[in-house]
């Protein structure tokens, strides 16, 4: 009984901290196509300087901060978008290359493009007729 | 005992059951056209005593083909958004498919109070903002006491 309190605390502990650190996920289009794969996400309200993009070991994170321009003293009166952060997350699989991801922002959409790397390329393979 | 007539409208119920308690919590009541909650853009309204702002959060848009109109206190947002070209290739697989595609229109009634002549919109990274200044002789003003 006592082995199973302390367990649920600490499964707790993680929880409390992220919740000070909340975000929207953003939606996401993902396309497939030979040579590698692109990805959008809506990101509305984020600017080139306010979006953080980084790969680290297989996983890809988006995060983006909104920076709206609030006149002084604004009270809110209406809310559908209330956490002004976005994150998301995504795991490469092994044939794409992360070295090569480009990325393009435009009117608050991220647009990714992650080639896959030389040697996955699709290879028509010859069948040999004997 | 109450029986619904139709008991299968059990998510109907708790949503409508959501949106009670969401009304006593925001406070105010709707006006009779309120704004519709979800949807694309999500708008998020604000105001201080000089203007009302209306942000839209409509990313991907061609900000010339985004229609706006203001008549009688009613601001509608409508336009469309299209879906992301193909190139015409056949050995493409899509993944994950979140992203809004289509018409799309809404609708809300402003204040009384605004000067519908002050309208100033901005399209900046996706996020229409709608500024309306509110007339001068709603504003509060100080009443000297002679």
């Amino acid at each position: 009984m006592n082995h199973d309190l302390t367990k649920s605390q600490d499964a707790q502990a993680p929880k409390a901290q992220a919740r000070d650190d909340v975000a929207l996920m953003p939606p996401v289009e993902v396309v497939e196509d030979a040579s590698g794969i692109t990805l959008y996400a809506d990101l509305p309200g984020v600017s080139r300087e306010t979006l953080n993009l980084r790969v680290e070991a297989d996983t890809l994170t988006i995060e983006g901060e909104m920076a709206l321009q609030v006149p002084e003293g604004m009270q809110s009166s209406h809310a559908e978008v209330s956490i002004p952060r976005y994150r998301r997350a995504f795991t490469l699989s092994k044939e794409l290359d992360p070295d090569k991801v480009t990325a393009e922002l435009k009117h608050g959409v991220l647009k990714l493009r992650i080639p896959k790397a030389e040697h996955a390329q699709p290879r028509k393979v010859e069948i040999r007729v004997h | 005992m109450y029986r619904s007539l139709f008991p299968r409208d059990v998510f109907a119920e708790l949503d409508r059951f959501q949106r009670d308690i969401r009304q006593t919590l925001d406070g105010a009541s709707p006006s009779i056209r309120g704004i519709g909650r979800g949807g694309y853009p999500a708008i998020n309204v604000g105001g201080t005593p000089q203007s009302v702002e209306i942000y839209a959060f409509a990313p991907g848009l061609d900000p010339d083909k985004i229609e706006l109109n203001l008549e009688r206190g009613v601001l509608t947002i409508s336009g469309e958004r299209e879906a992301t070209p193909r190139n015409g290739d056949a050995k493409i697989a899509v993944h994950i498919d979140e992203r809004f595609t289509g018409r799309f229109r809404r609708v809300l009634s402003l204040p009384d109070d605004i000067d519908p002549g002050t309208v100033d919109a901005a399209y900046r990274d996706g996020v229409l903002h709608i500024s309306i200044k509110r007339r001068a002789s709603a504003q509060p003003r100080r009443i000297e006491i002679k």
